[in-house]
This record gives structure tokens, sequence and C-alpha cells, in this order.
């Protein structure tokens, strides 16, 4: 009952100063009026009140239906009843004057007016209320959200002041007069004001006491002169904004899609028929065609000093043409003679010769001496520059070796042709570290006595080992003969055994060709064939063989079981006689003519060590790959006899047998008159080969079927070794058995070598030319007695000259169509001759017939003319007269 | 027609000639030896040279005009006979 005390303590305060009470009875009630609803007037309804009025919580008045019409008689009874007690009675006044009968009385369940029933005291609220009972809630709600905001007011109550100290403060600073205030009153006579005026001057010092004086003085307060000021400063720096606005053009890709234009075909046609057009191609064709003969006739930009000049920055002599002796090497150790077969350089590594030496015994002395020969280990010597005496490797053999080659994509791998008709394999790859470091063991050499032959033990020549082959192939199915030339196919491709062409996916060389003395070419594969039932009998006789701990396992599997791929047999058709091979050349040759770059070797060799290729090889090639269809399979060989063949490797199943055939040779010629020991093809044109035998050399161009470019006459001497030179192209460099080089050069003189010069005093059976630097190039030529010089080729001979390729192939132009003349001209002279003899044969036959006719009228004629003779001459004599008949016959 | 064709052929027989076109006066190619885009590049660029290189003519002395216009360069040289509505292209290899 709060208002009600409150009102109670309001009315007992204000009793002593003013009888403002009202009546107790008509206190004002408290409304909803601060909340936007006067007629609302929050009530508490006790119990007895609800149980009276029946609006008991949650039995008459729910949540439904919160509200309860109540009479007003029965309010006003229960004000007669219980009189001040009633719940009513706050709010009496409202239900005496409620003009209704019922009164709405609600339950605020929520408290939302603070007790917990209210009752609207208007009929138009009770009708609102009554009619929008749905409305009131969302005010409700609208209240609830409001009222949070809204502070809710409440009538400030009085309190007695209690004093905080603040009156002292108040007392301090209000102003109070300290003294009394006095009042003075000054009067003066009224009519003594706005009298006038008058002045009059007076000198101030006449007058005594007439002034007062304030005479200026010094204050001592102000004689202090400040000298030092504490002024505090700020150092701000001056900062300034501005701003203004500017187009900023930034960059925009943008692009553009656009055809050109273009006539369709109806249009140039037009275009074609005009007259306009008609009329300016004659006046503009004209000047053109001026200009165009122009050109045709001179050439008038050319800088004619600029084409005379050579090449500048000659190293060395000009003149001098002449090889220079650099080094020479001969195997001292062994005691039997030998003779150098086949010359190689190391194709990665400076300085390192490899050399292939047999023993120089005819078939005879070789069966004689046939126990001799087998003890002494047939070799290759590694020969370097730093060490003239002694080998850096010694390779063995099983035989001797007559030719042999380094693998292309591993210089470790050595290949070689004996001259029992195996193929010998070396993996070097274990001592590839001693031969690499052969620069800095030079000191060694030096320091090393030359001791003579007989004293020197093997024992002590400890740097050389002797390095066993890695695998042989197998002595039934390979070659019957000596091996004549091996080669590396390129890495780029590899064959199956139909001869087909295919991508190498390996990317090293694993593909090998040699040609033999039994008329065989044969192609050879080094990674495994995958045999289909392998013999058994050929296992056991693997395990039975020890391999030694030291030989690499690189070729294990082909060592002894090693077949070819292909064996094409160079056959002459129906004789039995076949062609005996030689040499071979393939279009894809892998020569390597110069050091591989340094950089290039190392990465190769990085990739080696990682993995080398060469010790995991996977078997032969997957049969999934398509052959390469238009890759050239064809290659020239050189026979015994002097016979250059053209032809082709590619195999073909005879129709009768449904065997493997090789092709029939392309082409045959019989050029040479000895064995063709050399076929080469030049390092800068892909189609030139060069092939020597017996006492002359030809040039072929492949394609040319009508025979070599160029021939050259006999020699006096045999030639017996010979190479292209690897940096000019119109040169190349022939041995002769008499240890004389000739040095030919195409565009010096094409009938003779150019130069010639003597190396040493035999037979000359290898020549090698090797570059190394721009400035340094070497010819490596070994001869019939073992030892290999080592020649310097002079700047002239190594440097080409300007338009120097151009020239040669100008040159092989040339000779082509010469070639192409000549068969013209051979057509032509044959025409020719068939034409002559026509001409004989008909003139025979018209001197036959002109007897038979023509004769007898000629004879006839002639007695005739000498019947007339006979009587004129007669006459002349006056022995017969003028017949006069002939008078009497004209007078008659 | 045939007359078109036939001076065209007689152009283009010289020796070391690589290619012949006629050009309108716009830069769209008429007559041509050679492929599409190769005769659309030469006379699209060409058409705005042999224009650049008439105005410059004119402008030096307007008395003057251009009458032809030889291009030499490393590898060939183009020769331009220009007229009013016509172009004539020929690209010669005179070095052998």
């Amino acid at each position: 009952m709060a208002p009600k005390s409150q009102k109670q303590k309001s009315t007992g305060g204000y009793k002593r100063a003013k009888p403002i009470l009202p009546d107790r009875e008509e206190v004002e009630p408290v409304t909803m009026e601060s909340m936007g609803h006067p007629e609302i007037y929050p009530l508490v309804l006790t119990t007895q009140t609800q149980e009276i009025f029946n609006c008991r919580i949650d039995e008459d008045v729910t949540d439904e239906k919160p509200y309860k019409l109540i009479k007003k008689e029965d309010i006003l009874a229960d004000f007669k009843n219980r009189a001040a007690v009633s719940d009513f009675y706050p709010v009496k006044k409202v239900i005496q004057e409620y003009p209704g009968d019922d009164l709405l009385v609600v339950y605020d369940k929520d408290f939302r007016y603070g007790l917990n029933f209210y009752l609207i005291g208007t009929e138009e609220g009770k009708e609102n209320y009554l009619n929008r009972p749905e409305v009131p809630e969302e005010q409700e709600e609208y209240k609830e959200h409001t009222s949070e905001d809204l502070y809710i007011y409440k009538p400030p109550i009085s309190k007695p002041w209690v004093s905080l100290g603040s009156e002292k403060e108040i007392d301090e600073e209000s102003v109070k007069e300290s003294a009394k205030q006095i009042t003075y009153m000054i009067s003066r006579k009224r009519s003594e004001f706005g009298a006038p005026v008058k002045f009059r001057d007076q000198n101030a010092s006449s007058v005594k006491d007439a002034y007062i004086e304030c005479t200026a003085y010094p204050d001592k307060n102000f004689i202090v002169k400040q000298l030092e000021k504490d002024v505090g400063m700020q150092v701000v720096p001056k900062v300034k904004d501005t701003s203004t606005q500017t187009r900023w053009t930034y960059p925009q890709n943008a692009s553009t899609q656009y055809y050109p234009r273009e006539f369709s075909e109806e249009e140039k046609e037009i275009f074609g028929q005009s007259k306009p057009l008609i009329d300016f191609l004659n006046n503009a064709s004209i000047s053109v065609e001026i200009a165009l003969q122009q050109n045709e006739i001179m050439n008038t930009f050319i800088d004619d000093w600029k084409c005379l000049a050579e090449e500048e920055g000659t190293f060395g002599d000009k003149t001098d043409t002449h090889l220079k002796e650099y080094q020479s090497f001969t195997d001292l150790h062994n005691l039997t003679e030998n003779m150098v077969t086949s010359v190689s350089w190391h194709p990665t590594i400076y300085g390192l010769i490899a050399v292939s030496v047999a023993v120089r015994l005819s078939l005879e002395d070789r069966v004689h001496f046939s126990g001799k020969l087998l003890l002494q280990p047939s070799l290759i010597l590694f020969w370097s520059f730093s060490d003239p005496i002694h080998p850096q490797l010694m390779l063995e053999s099983p035989d001797d070796i007559f030719c042999f080659k380094f693998c292309p994509s591993d210089p470790n791998i050595i290949a070689g042709g004996c001259i029992n008709g195996q193929i010998v394999l070396w993996d070097i790859t274990a001592h590839a570290d001693r031969i690499e470091n052969i620069k800095t063991g030079g000191s060694r050499s030096k320091k090393a006595t030359l001791k003579p032959m007989f004293l020197l033990e093997p024992d002590s020549n400890k740097e050389a080992m002797y390095i066993r082959h890695c695998a042989v192939s197998s002595i039934e199915n390979g070659h019957k003969k000596v091996i004549t030339d091996i080669h590396w196919l390129s890495d780029t491709f590899e064959i199956n055994r139909m001869g087909s062409v295919f991508e190498n996916r390996n990317g090293i060389c694993c593909q090998l060709v040699t040609c033999s003395a039994d008329c065989t070419i044969c192609f050879w594969d080094i990674r495994s064939q995958k045999a289909l039932t392998p013999p058994p009998i050929e296992k056991k006789k693997e395990e039975s063989i020890e391999i030694p701990f030291d030989v690499p396992s690189t070729f294990l599997h082909l060592d002894l079981s090693w077949k070819p791929l292909i064996k094409i047999r160079l056959s002459k058709g129906e004789t039995s006689l076949d062609h005996c091979p030689t040499k071979i050349s393939l279009s894809e040759d892998h020569l390597l003519y110069k050091a591989q770059d340094k950089i290039l070797a190392q990465s190769k060799v990085v990739k080696a060590g990682e993995m080398n290729p060469y010790h995991n090889l996977e078997g032969a090639l997957a049969n999934n790959l398509k052959p390469i269809e238009d890759f050239c399979t064809k290659f020239f060989v050189g026979t015994e006899e002097g016979g250059v063949i053209y032809t082709d490797w590619k195999m073909e199943r005879d129709p009768e047998t449904g065997r493997l055939m090789a092709k029939k040779p392309v082409s045959l010629y019989a050029v040479h008159d000895g064995a063709v020991h050399t076929v080469q093809r030049s390092p800068f044109y892909k189609d030139i080969i060069l092939t020597i035998g017996g006492w002359n050399l030809a040039i072929w161009k492949e394609g040319i079927t009508t025979g070599p470019l160029l021939q050259s006459c006999c020699a006096p001497k045999r030639y017996t070794a010979g190479h292209w030179s690897l940096t000019r192209p119109g040169v190349f460099y022939i041995g002769r058995e008499d240890g004389y080089m000739d040095i030919w050069d195409l565009l010096e003189k094409t009938h003779e070598p150019a130069q010639s010069q003597n190396i040493c005093i035999t037979m000359i059976t290898y020549i090698k030319p090797w570059t190394f630097t721009a400035k340094q190039q070497f010819i490596a030529i070994a001869d019939y007695y073992g030892t290999l010089h080592i020649l310097e080729i002079p700047w002239t001979l190594s440097h080409p000259s300007t338009n120097e390729a151009s020239s040669m192939s100008y040159y092989f132009e040339r000779e082509v169509k010469h070639l192409e003349y000549v068969e013209q001209r051979k057509k032509i002279r044959e025409q020719e001759k068939k034409e002559m003899e026509l001409e004989l044969e008909k003139k025979k036959t018209k001197t036959y017939q002109k007897s038979k006719e023509q004769m007898e009228a000629e004879l006839k004629a002639d007695y005739d003319n000498y019947l007339e003779l006979e009587k004129n001459t007669l006459i002349n004599l006056g022995l017969i007269k003028v017949p006069e008949t002939m008078s009497f016959m004209e007078l008659m | 027609m045939a007359e078109v064709e036939e001076t065209l052929k007689r152009i283009q027989s010289h020796k070391g000639v690589m290619g012949t076109m006629v050009v309108n006066a716009e830069g769209i190619p008429i007559r041509t030896t050679l492929d599409n885009s190769t005769t659309v590049q030469y006379a699209g660029l060409l058409h705005q040279l042999t224009m650049k290189a008439k105005s410059t003519v004119r402008d030096i002395d307007p008395q003057n005009d251009l009458t032809f216009l030889r291009i030499r360069s490393k590898k060939h040289e183009i020769m331009v006979a220009p007229d009013k509505e016509y172009l004539l292209i020929v690209i010669q290899n005179p070095c052998e």
C-alpha cells in the first residue's frame, strides 16, 4: 500500500506549513498518465477482494481472459462494508464518477503498471480494451519496449537536506558586504544648476597648492632586466594537407578481334575485268620490270671490300700449311711386332686417345704361332698427352681387335670387334676417375726415368691396369670372320627384328651394327633379349664360369649368349660369292668430331651418376611403339672387291619361304681397284660420302644413282687410310702406303692432292682428326709399325675460309649437274649415233640402187661422149671429112 | 581478264620473284600469288607505308608525287608501284 502511506506522510509533512492537504478521500489517484494511458489505474487486489469480486487469479481471471467486468454497485457496496480497507479505495473517486455500470478490471500479470490489477476508468477505455483485445496486447508489447527506454516517472519526494560541507564553500565564495554602507546626501540649490560657466587660465606654479603633482619616478620594480626568459616551445612539423582531383588514366588491357576485309571471288573477277586495273597494270608493270631487272643484273648493295676480306684474327702463320709433329706414342712393353688397327679419341677427356693394336702377322703366320699368340693379351691402349711412355689404361680382349668405338652416350662403354668375329664390350666406369685426372698426374711421368724395355718388369707398371672385358658375343650366332667395322646406332632411334625403325625412348645408344668378312652385316642390341625358352644348357655354362670380382656386371646378361638382332647377308644374287663388306656408313652416323662442351658432358655424367642407364638396361623395346615411317633405312657399304653398295637394312618376308630376307641392294658401283677402307659421310653435308680404296677415291652424293660426283685418277701409291677434315668442308686427308699423307682441298685442286707430307716410314693404317678448341686441332695417324703419331693441324688447314661451305655445296651441285649433263649427253650421243648409223645405212642402199639403173645410162652416156670425142678428134686431124649428107639433108 | 593474268604471270616469272599482288586503294587484295594470311599482312602494312610515303613526298613539294617505292631488306626487296586506285606489290629475292 505504498501510495497510501506516502500520501499519509506527505500530508503529515505539509500540515505545519499550510493547510493544503485536501480531504483524505479526495486524494488524486495515481494514473498512468505518464505512460500515455490516463484511464488506467493500477490496483492491488488482495485475495479477499478477489474472492469477493470473483476475479481470482488463474481461476476467474486467466491469461486468455485477463479482465473482469465488475459492477459498480458491488464496488460501492464494498466501500460501505470495508470502508478504507477496501482495495478499491484509492480509486473511489473514479468509480463514483464512472458513468457506466460495469467497470473493467484487468489482471496485470506482468506488473506492467506496477500492481497486479488495473482498473480502466473510462467507458472509452473499456470499449477499446474489450473491442480490440489484440491491439492492447500490441500496445502493451510496444509499451514494454518503450517502457525500457523511458524513465518510469516517479514524483520527487522531498527529503530533509543533509549538509555535506558545501555551505562553507558557498559562504567563502559569496560576496558579502563587510562594512556597513554609508549613505551620503548632497544637495544644492536648484537655482545654481545650469549657471553659465567662466573658465580662466592660471599658472600652476604661481598659486600654492593649486595642483597636485604625481611625478614620475623610477620604480625599482622595473629596474631588473630579465635576461633569461623561460619560454616553452613546441616544434611541430608543418603539415599541410591539400587535395586535388585529378583524372587518373590507368592502363587497361583491351584487345580487338578483327579479320581483314577481303573481296569475294565474284568481286575479284569483276576487278579483273575492269579497264582501269588493266591500264594500271600495264603502266606499273613497266617500272616494276625495270626494277626487277636491275636486281637481276647486279646487286648494288654488296660491299665489295667486305666480301674480299678474309676473317680477321688469324692465329699463327698464314703460310704455314705443314702439319707439325706434336707427340707420338709407342707401346714399348709388348715384345711382338704390332700394328695399329684402329684409333679413337676419347669423346670428353682432353688428350686421351685409345688405340687398338693387333699382331702384324699374316694368316699363315697366325696359325703357325697360334700357341704363342694365345699367351699374349690383345689390348686397347689408352694414351694420354701427359705420359708418352705408360699407357693409362689397358683393356684386355680375347683376341686382336680390329675396330672399336666409344659409346656416344656414355664414354665409359667401349665396343670392339675382334678378329675371330666376336664383339667385345668393356665398361670402365670404375676406372673413369683415374683417366679423368691425368693432367695432375703428369709430374710422375717426368720423374720416372726412361728404363730400357727389357729392364721393365710388368709389375713396375703399377699405373696401368689390365681391365678385363665385360661381355663378348656368342660365338656360334655372331660373325664367323673378322669384324671389319663397328658402329653405335644413334640414340634417337632403334630398330627391331624386321628392320623397322622406332623411337628410342631410352635416350642412350643401345644398338650396334657390325660388318664382317663373312659377308654379313649384323645389328646388335645390348639390352637383354627376352628369350622365350631359355635353353638350359647355356644356363649351366653360365653357372660354371666364374666371373672375376673386378669385372662390372653391366653386360652380364649378354656374356657369351649375345645374339644379333638382324643378320643381313650381302649376296651377289645367284652365285655363292657374296660381297664382303669392309666399312659401312649409316645416314644417322653418330661420329663425334669434337670434345663435347664440358657443361654438357658434366650434366650427362651427373645423370649417369644418379642412375647409370647402362647399369639398368631394360628389356628390348616395347611392342606398342609405332614404327617411324619415312626413316631412311639405307646405308652405304664398301666391299673388299672395291665396290660401293647402297642397300637397305629393312627386312622383308620372302613370299616363298616365309623367312625374313634382306632387301636387294639399291645400287652397286664397282669403282675402286682394291678393298674400300674408308666409307665416310662428310661432317658438313649429310649426303656426301667419301670412299677410298685401292688407288683412287670417289665422292658420292646420296640419291644420285648415276655415279660418283668425283672420281680421282689412279694415284702413284696405294691409299690405305682416309678421313674428312672436321672443320673445312672441302678438305680431307689420305694416308698412303709409303707413309705419306695427302691433303686434298677440293676448292683448290680436284685432280690431285693439294699437299703431301711425310709422316712415317711405313704404311699409314688409320687417320683420325680431332678438334679440342677452335685453335687447337690434332690429327692422329697410326702406322703399320704400331706407332701413333699426333700432329697438330695448322691454322690454314683447320680454319675454313669464308663462304667455304657455300662454295663446296655449289661445287657439289655443279658436279651433280655435270653428271646429269653427262647422262643427257650420253643419250644425245646415242641418238646421234643411231642417226648416223641410219644415214650410213641409207647411203649404202642408195648407192646400190644407183648401180642398177643409172649405171647403164651412165655407161651409155659415157660411150656417146666417147664417140663424139672420137669424131671430133678425127675431124680435127682431117681424117674424116665433114659428111655432106648433112648438108644434102639440110638442102632437102 | 586474261591480260591481267598474263601481266602478272610475266612479272612472277622473273628471277627471284617470291610473290606478286594487286591491292586496291583501301588495302584489300585483289590478286595475289601468296597465301591469304601473308597477302593480307603485306597489303595492310604496305598500303599504310605507301600512303605515308606519298604524303611525305607531297608535303615537301606539292607538285611532286610518288612513283615507285622500293624497300631493300636483308633477305629480300619489296617493290611497290602506286596508283590512284591500285597498288602493285612485288617481293623479290635479289641475292642468289
